[in-house]
């Protein structure tokens, strides 16, 4: 679904591919530095001790989810001067691309390289012969990995535009909740492989943040029944 | 190298005369061809105003950033009016530009991830004499680094044959050898290509057939890259040529050697096209002084090129074939007084020779293309397939370098909107490709590995 997302709304405009790709280099970079962190972390450690790195590994997580919306943040203030330098250039005074689209494109691009990040060691394996969790792990692995990836990309998303929006308009509580959010999805990962608990909890979130997001971007209940209605 | 190639009405123009392009062939012309562009776009940028227009597209992302910079040359470029309407396009090229890099890439990972052959090491180029065999990392390192200082004089060495031979007018010499190099790349090494993909796939072919496929593609390659053809069929093969190249380039290099080459390379271009004693300079200058394109030689082009020259008069005098390459050159001298005089009545030239392509002409007033050496097609994707066949975090490390060449790319091309001069396309993007290699390899790998077996999520 994120890749259509992709096919359909950013690949006509060449300017959305660029923010996209941007975007997915600053996910990159921010990722570079947790895991560097992280690697830092489990080398001036004890290897032997399972708690510990069990531990380790949490702070590694809880590091990067911050960096993540660390660069989140620093990207914002790129496209921010970046709107600006569009405006002086354009003919008409007005940017050729809104800062809600910016947050867009920002936002999936983030998603989508954590995505791939996440799922494409997966697919490459799941090409290969083997049989699922024969070791007595869950046999929904693939499965679940694919959902989780897929909401984390869309949750991606919505955090863009709502952190964007909070940014623009100075709400630091915005702010804050999306940092909140994505700690909370991260966190509930760690209860894997009791699926139930991650999963679930993570598309309500992943549906409040899409209601969220609609709302800030202009939408209303309103404009769905219409859309809706008109559709059918 | 980057360049802006200006479809405008200028006659000086070089870049919009040039009907034939060639493929990437050995080695050294490649990196030759990095710095061409660099002249080419030098040139080109010299003699128009215009350009700047375009030149500000890639500038429209981070532009922002360089407004205290930028301010004094963006409002030199504001007044131009016609400059404003192609600002819309800038962000139009870099993805132009996008495109083709990311397909050769596609296509090399692709092959490298399916094919076997180019992964087993059989033997080296003669380029890379010493081996890596060795038993000690110092005699490893050592040998890598000779092999590079090897490679790299050998490039040296034929870039200035090359800057000699354009010096001294020996067109029909370097047309010869283009030519030559792009029929062993087009037959022999699409011979070899299909060979190993028909044998990883098990599938049965005579050579009867194989020999009509191979010598319809190669045919109509040679066609298409050196004479005329549908843009989209140059770009295709050009993109096919540069795959075959880094595939070779990744089979016969050996590991280490090839990592120090590739930093080598980038600056090797960094200096050859920036330094004012570079060979590169040298072909620039000499090229700008008989006013002439550089060469037909290594370069993508990403916009119109062929229709552009059909619709300008002195092209249509040059004639298709390269045999009037030097009557051309005459000719075009020649013709340049008499339509400076017609430069100002736009409609009239374009109307002269070619009435039924008016239309293209309009056209192609606004489109206005990027150009890109071969070479650096082909050092991206031996980055890139490098990565893929010796990562050991397989697809993260080749998208992590994926990504990394792309941001590079698109920040030379701001810098070339910024510095309205031709680039070494290189050293950025390797140098975060490289960047990106070793530390996704060795840092992001365990920690992504690690969350993957807990199914943790970040």
């Amino acid at each position: 679904p994120a890749f259509s997302l992709f096919i359909f709304t950013i690949a006509r405009d060449p300017l959305r591919i660029i923010i996209l790709i941007a975007g997915a280099f600053f996910w990159l970079v921010s990722l570079l530095l947790s895991s560097l962190i992280w690697f830092i972390a489990v080398k001036a450690s004890d290897p032997q001790d399972e708690q510990l790195q069990k531990g380790l590994l949490i702070f590694g997580v809880m590091f990067s989810v911050l960096l993540q919306e660390a660069f989140r943040f620093l990207y914002y203030k790129l496209l921010r001067k970046a709107i600006e330098g569009l405006v002086a250039l354009s003919e008409d005074g007005c940017s050729p691309i809104s800062i809600q689209q910016m947050a867009y494109v920002a936002g999936v691009g983030f998603g989508l390289m954590s995505g791939a990040f996440s799922m494409i060691n997966l697919l490459a394996d799941s090409l290969g012969p083997g049989t699922v969790g024969i070791h007595g792990d869950s046999q929904l692995y693939f499965l679940t990995s694919a959902f989780m990836t897929m909401v984390l990309i869309f949750l991606h998303t919505f955090w863009g535009i709502l952190f964007f929006h909070g940014c623009e308009h100075r709400r630091w509580w915005e702010i804050a909740a999306v940092v909140i959010m994505h700690l909370t999805v991260s966190g509930l990962s760690f209860c894997n492989p009791l699926y139930v608990g991650s999963l679930v909890p993570s598309y309500l979130l992943m549906v409040a943040a899409a209601a969220w997001a609609y709302l800030l971007s202009g939408g209303s209940a309103q404009n769905l029944r219409r859309f809706l209605l008109c559709k059918c | 190298m980057i360049t802006f190639m200006n479809n405008s009405d200028s006659e000086e123009e070089p870049c919009n005369e040039r009907t034939s392009l060639m493929s990437a062939e050995s080695p050294p012309v490649p990196s030759y061809q990095d710095g061409l562009q660099a002249s080419e776009a030098g040139e080109a940028q010299a003699h128009r105003k215009r350009r700047a227009g375009s030149s500000r597209g890639p500038n429209n992302i981070a532009g922002g950033e360089m407004s205290g910079s930028g301010v004094p040359v963006r409002e030199s470029a504001l007044e131009n009016e016609e400059e404003e309407l192609t600002l819309k396009y800038g962000a139009k090229h870099v993805i132009m530009l996008f495109v083709p890099v990311t397909l050769c890439m596609i296509v090399v990972v692709a092959t490298i991830k399916s094919v076997r052959f180019y992964t087993e090491k059989n033997g080296q180029l003669i380029y890379t004499p010493f081996s890596e065999d060795t038993p000690s990392v110092g005699q490893r390192l050592l040998n890598s680094v000779l092999n590079t200082i090897v490679m790299i004089s050998v490039i040296i060495v034929m870039t200035v044959f090359l800057v000699l031979l354009y010096k001294y007018r020996c067109y029909k010499f370097i047309h010869g050898w283009l030519i030559l190099s792009s029929l062993m790349l087009l037959f022999l090494f699409t011979y070899i290509y299909l060979g190993e993909v028909l044998k990883t796939y098990n599938v049965a072919m005579d050579y009867p057939t194989l020999f009509i496929v191979i010598w319809n593609f190669g045919a109509v390659g040679m066609i298409c890259i050196h004479w005329k053809g549908p843009l989209q069929l140059q770009q295709a093969y050009l993109i096919m040529i540069s795959a075959l190249m880094a595939l070779v380039f990744i089979k016969y290099l050996p590991e280490w050697s090839a990592w120090v080459i590739l930093g080598a390379i980038s600056i090797y271009d960094l200096m050859a096209v920036l330094c004012p004693k570079g060979p590169l300079r040298m072909l620039v200058e000499t090229a700008q002084e008989r006013n002439e394109p550089i060469f037909p030689a290594l370069i993508y082009s990403s916009a119109m090129m062929w229709t552009v020259g059909m619709a300008k008069p002195d092209t249509a005098a040059r004639g298709p074939s390269q045999q009037t390459w030097d009557a051309a050159e005459d000719g075009r001298e020649h013709l340049r007084s008499p339509s400076h005089a017609e430069s100002q009545m736009s409609e009239t030239r374009s109307a002269v020779p070619t009435r039924p392509i008016t239309s293209s002409e309009e056209l192609e007033e606004e489109e206005r293309g990027v150009k890109l050496g071969l070479g650096d097609f082909i050092f991206y994707s031996v980055l890139v397939g490098k990565a893929a066949a010796t990562a050991s975090g397989d697809w993260n490390t080749t998208l992590a370098c994926f990504v990394a060449i792309l941001i590079g790319l698109c920040l030379t091309l701001l810098l070339l909107a910024v510095f309205k001069k031709a680039l070494p396309a290189l050293p950025i993007s390797i140098t975060f490709g490289l960047i990106f290699y070793f530390s996704t390899d060795n840092l992001v790998r365990p920690f992504m590995d690690t969350l993957a077996s807990h199914q943790l999520y970040i």
